[in-house]
């Protein structure tokens, strides 16, 4: 029993130091919770909460975050940031578990799907973000140097062969990309006679895996890649010129044998909270930067290493007048 | 006894039927049938090599895939007036609401608090409280660890995210999973429909049924933990309802002859008596929910994932790493304390002891009370809430990524060219000499087809053939034969590297503790960080190719193989090595003629379980450049109008391990040795 | 081995014959068990093999026609309250199946087991509980104890599921393992005890409830032979103190014709014999019966009535006088010490003579069959 009382009174020690401890600096938690209440009556409650869904690349998060950051220091919203593949991202507008779709690359099948007229008419197009995105081959910087011509896609079956790979069958590898971007390259290959045998590396991390490599160790390597991209400004790759995209060249799919075009990124938003009069639907709806601004914010999250909140304050701060003409 | 000799028929009776023919095959040893099966087959390929292979390309479907895609449509199309959705919505609601409240509780700010309401310091002392409380004071130090490291290495409110959803979809499981686990205790029917879907809940892979999950019970936590629980389910049910039934039939006759009620039965008889092999279940259930810490993070799922794919977004090991560790650490201290728990329960009971019930009382109630007071002090003051600012983690990133960095350069200039001598002389062959993968994918379907067959029924009797049949066909209808090929060429190949490492490293660690004390803890690792983590390193070396797919079919396979051959061997009793002894066996034929024959069921149950593990990891080798069935799975969940592909591709998946978990299995009962791979066995995450 | 006086014996019914084509005769009202035609059939459909002609063939034939197996095979018979009734058979007999049967441990096919005058067959299966709880209660060959419950609460198991309150049902536990010899182990885990001691356990499990009747499914034979003996003695004595009707399964000759007032020989699910010991040794029904109890020391279970002569006018009168029920190992020092044959006298009148020459036939063969032994 006497021990059972010694370990009481040691408890009891143990429980009145911390208290003491417990006293100093108790202040800050409630000070910063009167703090946020002020300023959620400041902001008076006009905006409410932003879903933003965050696709898995990074340039997609540096427009997310940068438009978010300006919703919650400017208009006191609450940003709820998802991380979701496109797809999911869509299915979420007629839940209102997403509300906005910062950079979409073009889903016709998921337009069709959800946009009034053919769909259910949860998502609408809300305008360009300003973003152009370059979707083409490329092939890594000391490869255009050293072989200049490589640039042309009339020269690519010339050097078919150091394209080989354990992979490829014999034929030159042409490195596919991330199954979620749009893709010819099969139909490509095929309808300009190349002697190239399509592999998909089948995620962003194995092809920009493969660039770095190929550039480091001066290998072959020819693929599917886009900008913007933060990679570009690491490595940056040249891209080979294919007989230009012209109306319709698209069409019917199995026989493209042209190039990609421009594509323009655009917004997509949920219906529903576009009409809801939120101050963010007008910050969403004048959000417009260039691929320049994105690919600034890209890379403090990739090289600098900064947090994609870190990365999109950084750039607001740094750039108050572009921030100005978004807000409402 | 009279009773048992009595059974009815057909519940202990051996097909007859299939022992004949495999008897008669017996004059000729069966390893030169197979022999003779597989040389003519390549001279087959020789002349038919290329046609009728039913290829199909990257971008292209078929019939079948766009009539699964429509299904999907109109399930999504119906969405608002199905009543099941209404349903799902209002579960998924219970889940994200708690979900949400649990994190507010403890890892998110509750604003207007700027903190959670409880701090870290709070939810550490509570963790450890109840470490000591169920498991001991070593396990409370070792709980208290592990929460510390999250907040050390800059990832608390990730961490305990992870828990939250690990813990609900954990509480769900057992709510559901008991039940069920009753159920096929006491019903063969049941017990043999209900290990059917459980077998297509195992082997279908995530991300098939992710999208159709978040579809139902939206994104985010609720979609997380519903699919975390699709998973997670299985090995619970299995292995309770094994558990259950095998509590001994005589003590179930002798307490119903005292007249028991079947309620009385179950609570004071079956559970109790069962309760060892259900922990261990709980356990399996715990390490496989944690396993899909990252695929969840793809809609959205909280938890540790997230800085997982953040990491892989930007190609940075380090990022990557330091997350997927903790993942390890969580995994371990879970691990370790419902083992000791569930240890310490029985010791408890053993001893039936409760000499030191009174001071165990008042250390709980003391501990309790200090737990308490950090709890209050965690919410008021801020260095208690809010975990300090810690350069480790960024340090250990970078340690990590320069490692990462070190080892790619150096060696990427050797295992290029090793790849591909591999590749070339074991997967593509030659035009004069086949590869695996040119005689399983090049053949004409129909010749691959009737040679898969034939084997199965050399190497497993009619017991093997028939599911073979059903399982080829179920792929040929699927439309991904050429594909499924692929997937089967990489998963054979990587099984016989996995084995070979298992019989290597295995025979080592039961012949020497010391290796065993070391390599243990990095097989568990191995076991649990997400192949997400090493992904980028092995592209590194290996560039996106199906070699880099079979490497990572490896790293997750062989801790699993090699623990069970490890533990296999040690389970030799010690007085048959000493009877070789001392008839003056060498090591070598101490090890050939003595621990690996005895250890032989082991052996197969670690090359069954190799084959699953492999070929579980298909769907990363679509992630990789290995194509194939992994691609297509990919692929359908990356493209809304390509769903059925991916439908297609997953079923095929399951195909496939039905098939070679059926053949090996066959294989294994039909040599007479004890029908080792039961149900339990096909867990993955090994260990028993 | 010595032999154990039988004051049980006057309780129960001497009047079965032996041979088992006669069925025994009709339950009176009073028996403590009546079983009367019971079937056990095992396999697809077996309930459709009784009251077939295929319910005619043998096991063999029956299996390879319709995939069933005989476990019991058209059984009647009756116990007496107070008797300790023996099933004896080898291994696959059908003894196990038969007294799973009696509670409907396992379901019997066709046929009645009445039991204190309630039939079990027809009972639900709360009036089945009911009885289980009440009435019988059983001792298991591998005790089927609960390994997570001290001994105390294993023996209690039978009051808990009746609803007892655990106070009371704890007192009555003590109680029994006190008159089990098991008194100090209360707090002890099953696996903490040697076999013997477990099943010990087991009996008092068994007794606690107070049941009418006990049945013992091969309870001793996992025990070595010393443990066997005294658990043997220890079941002689509660029926003594007790009283119980017992039904004893075993496939120990020596352990049926020492406990059982009567025994039942089964064979193949049927019964070949049912008898006093003596009568199963004296007058074996057949070939299977007589081999299997040539090794029996007739002459410590032979009474004098299966070695009398009828009276001759020329008897010595002078001899000493015995009842018919003398086993002959007893009567045989008398007999021997004194010049005159023994005289039988049942009920004050002269029903035989034993002289030396017939015990000595019963001595002697049985040290010449003792003695060919290896």
């Amino acid at each position: 029993m006497t021990r059972g009382w010694k370990g009481g009174r040691l408890a009891a020690l143990a429980v009145g130091a911390t208290l003491a401890l417990a006293a100093c600096g108790s202040n800050s938690i409630d000070a910063e919770t009167q703090e946020n209440e002020k300023k959620a009556q400041a902001a008076g409650g006009a905006c409410e909460e932003l879903n933003m869904a965050v696709n898995p690349w990074v340039g997609y998060e540096a427009s997310a975050y940068v438009v978010g950051t300006v919703a919650e220091q400017e208009l006191g919203c609450t940003v709820n940031y998802k991380n979701l593949k496109e797809d999911v991202s869509w299915q979420g507008f007629a839940t209102g578990e997403v509300d906005v779709v910062i950079e979409d690359w073009g889903h016709p099948d998921l337009e069709k799907k959800f946009f009034e007229g053919s769909g259910d008419g949860s998502a609408m197009d809300f305008g360009p973000n300003g973003n152009v995105g370059i979707i083409g081959w490329y092939v890594p910087p000391w490869l255009a140097e050293e072989h200049p011509d490589i640039l042309e896609w009339e020269n690519l079956n010339k050097y078919a062969q150091d394209f080989a790979t354990s992979e490829s069958g014999g034929q030159g590898q042409f490195l596919g990309a991330d199954p979620s971007y749009v893709q010819f390259d099969e139909a490509i290959v095929e309808n300009l006679d190349l002697d190239f045998k399509v592999v998909f590396s089948g995620s962003e991390a194995a092809s920009i895996e493969a660039f770095e490599q190929a550039e480091k160790n001066k290998e072959f390597l020819i693929g599917y890649f886009y900008e913007p991209q933060w990679f570009m400004s690491v490595v940056p790759l040249e891209k080979v010129a294919l007989p230009p995209y012209k109306e319709g060249c698209q069409e019917p799919p199995e026989d493209v044998d042209c190039d990609y075009p421009e594509t323009v990124l655009k917004k997509i938003v949920s219906t529903e909270w576009a009409e809801s009069g939120d101050p963010s639907v007008d910050l969403v709806k004048n959000f417009e930067w260039t691929n320049e601004d994105q690919n600034t914010v890209a890379k403090y999250i990739s090289q600098d290493k900064m947090s994609q909140e870190d990365a999109a304050a950084k750039w607001v701060e740094e750039n108050p007048d572009k921030v100005k003409a978004w807000l409402p | 006894m009279t009773a048992t000799a009595l059974r009815p028929p057909g519940a202990g009776a051996r097909p007859e039927d299939d022992v004949a023919p495999v008897q008669r095959m017996r004059r000729i040893p069966r390893w030169a049938l197979a022999v003779a099966v597989v040389v003519g087959w390549v001279v087959v390929w020789y002349f038919t090599k290329g046609t009728d292979t039913l290829t199909l390309g990257g971008r292209e479907n078929t019939d079948t895939h766009d009539t699964l895609t429509s299904f999907r449509d109109w399930v999504l199309a119906s969405r608002d007036t199905n009543p099941i959705v209404q349903l799902t919505t209002s579960i998924a609601e219970v889940f994200r609401s708690s979900v949400d409240w649990l994190q507010r509780m403890l890892s998110t700010a509750n604003l207007p608090r700027p903190v959670p309401e409880v701090g870290w310091l709070g939810v550490t002392a509570v963790a450890a409280w109840v470490g000591l409380a169920i498991a001991g004071w070593r396990i409370a130090l070792l709980v208290t660890a592990s929460f510390l490291s999250f907040g050390i290495l800059g990832f608390w409110q990730d961490s305990i995210d992870l828990l939250i959803v690990t813990f609900l979809a954990v509480l769900a499981a057992v709510v559901i999973g008991m039940p069920l686990a009753i159920w096929i205790a006491t019903s063969a029917r049941a017990n043999s429909v209900v290990s059917v879907v459980l077998d297509l809940m195992q082997t279908m892979p995530t991300f098939v049924y992710l999208i159709p999950v978040v579809l139902f019970f939206g994104i985010g936590a609720s979609g997380a933990v519903v699919a975390t629980l699709i998973y997670a389910l299985p090995p619970l049910v299995r292995i309770a309802g094994h558990g259950i039934r095998s509590v001994s039939p005589t003590t179930i006759e002798a307490t119903d002859s005292a007249g028991q009620s079947r309620m009385q039965r179950l609570r004071k008889v079956q559970l109790p008596m069962a309760r060892a092999t259900i922990i261990v279940g709980l356990n399996q259930t715990i390490m496989a929910a944690l396993s899909m810490a990252t695929i969840a993070s793809f809609v959205d799922g909280p938890g540790l994932g997230q800085p997982v794919l953040d990491g892989l977004k930007i190609n940075d090991v380090g990022r990557a790493f330091v997350p997927g560790l903790l993942i390890v650490v969580i995994a371990v201290m879970l691990d370790r304390t419902t083992t000791a728990a569930s240890e310490r329960a029985e010791n408890v009971a053993r001893r039936g002891g409760h000499q030191h019930e009174r001071r165990r009382k008042l250390l709980l109630a003391g501990t309790g009370l200090l737990a308490l007071v950090l709890v209050y002090v965690s919410r008021v003051s801020l260095w208690a809430a809010e975990f300090p600012e810690s350069e480790l983690g960024t340090s250990l990133a970078s340690v990590a990524d320069s490692a990462s960095t070190w080892v790619t350069d150096n060696l990427s200039s050797y295992t290029n060219p090793f790849r591909n001598e591999f590749t070339v002389l074991v997967l593509n062959g030659s035009d004069d000499r086949p590869g695996l993968q040119s005689l399983l994918a090049e053949s004409p379907w129909y010749v691959t087809g009737a040679a898969i067959a034939v084997l199965a029924l050399v190497v497993g009797g009619l017991r093997a053939l028939l599911p073979t049949l059903v399982c080829l066909a179920g792929i040929y209808f699927l439309d991904l034969w050429h594909d499924a090929m692929i997937t089967l060429t990489m998963t054979l190949v990587g099984t016989v590297l996995v084995m070979l490492l298992a019989l290597v490293f295995g025979v080592w660690m039961a012949r020497s503790r010391r290796t065993d004390l070391v390599v243990r803890p990095l097989l568990d690792a191995g076991q649990t960080i997400p192949p997400f983590v090493y992904l980028i390193p092995v592209l590194a070396l290996f560039g996106p190719s199906r070699f880099t797919a079979i490497v990572a079919g490896i790293v997750y396979a062989a801790p699993a193989a090699i623990k069970l051959v490890a533990d296999g061997v040690k389970g030799v009793p010690a007085t048959t090595i000493e009877a070789s002894r001392s008839t003056g066996a060498t090591r070598w034929q101490e090890i050939t003629k003595v621990q690996l024959p005895m250890a032989r069921s082991s052996l197969v149950l670690a090359t069954n379980q190799g084959l699953l593990y492999v070929l579980a990891m298909a769907v990363i080798g679509g992630l990789v450049g290995a194509g194939a069935l992994g691609y297509d799975v990919v692929l359908g969940f990356s493209r809304s109008e390509e769903w059925g592909k991916g439908m297609a591709a997953g079923a095929s998946i399951v195909l496939l391990g039905v098939m070679l978990d059926r053949i090996t299995r066959a294989a294994a009962a039909d040599r007479s040795a004890p029908r080792e791979p039961s149900r339990t066995s096909r867990m993955r995450w090994g260990g028993i | 081995m010595t032999t154990i006086p039988r004051t049980g014996r006057s309780t129960a019914p001497q009047g079965a014959t032996a041979g088992a084509e006669q069925p025994p005769a009709p339950g009176s009202g009073d028996a403590a068990l009546s079983v009367r035609n019971l079937w056990k059939v095992f396999g697809p459909k077996a309930d459709k093999v009784v009251g077939t002609p295929d319910a005619d063939l043998s096991r063999q034939e029956l299996k390879s026609k319709t995939g069933c197996v005989i476990g019991v095979r058209d059984v009647s018979f009756d116990v007496a309250p107070g008797e300790v009734f023996v099933v004896m058979g080898l291994s696959g007999s059908g003894k196990s199946t038969l007294v799973r049967c009696l509670t409907r441990l396992i379901e019997p096919t066709a046929g009645t087991v009445v039991l204190d005058g309630e039939d079990v067959t027809a009972a639900s299966e709360a009036k089945l509980r009911e009885l289980r709880r009440t009435h019988v209660s059983m001792v298991f060959q591998h005790f089927g104890l609960l390994p997570h419950r001290q001994v105390l609460d294993n023996v209690a198991y039978g009051l808990e599921v009746r609803g007892m309150s655990k106070k009371e049902r704890r007192a009555k536990a003590t109680e029994i393992l006190d008159l089990v010899g098991l008194d100090g182990y209360e707090t002890s885990y099953p696996d903490q005890l040697s076999g013997g001691m477990q099943q010990r356990v087991g009996l008092a499990r068994a007794l606690a409830s107070d049941p009418t009747m006990l049945l013992f499914d091969e309870p001793f034979s996992a025990l070595d032979p010393l443990i066997r003996r005294d658990m043997q003695n220890e079941v002689i004595r509660l029926h003594h103190e007790l009283g119980k009707t017992m039904v004893f399964i075993t496939h120990d000759l020596q352990e049926a014709l020492k406990l059982g007032d009567r025994i039942l020989i089964m064979r193949d699910g049927e019964i070949v014999q049912v008898g006093t010991p003596d009568q199963v040794v004296g007058a074996p029904a057949d070939d299977y019966v007589r081999d299997f109890t040539s090794d029996v020391p007739r002459s410590h279970v032979l009474t004098l009535k299966w070695v009398m002569r009828d009276p001759r006018p020329g008897d010595s009168s002078e001899g000493p006088v015995m009842s018919s029920d003398t086993v002959v190992f007893k009567a045989a020092r008398a007999a021997l010490a004194s010049a005159h044959p023994v005289r039988v006298v049942d009920g004050g009148e002269l029903v035989g003579i034993v002289d030396d020459e017939a015990i000595l036939r019963v001595v002697v063969a049985e040290e010449t069959t003792e003695g060919s032994k290896p």
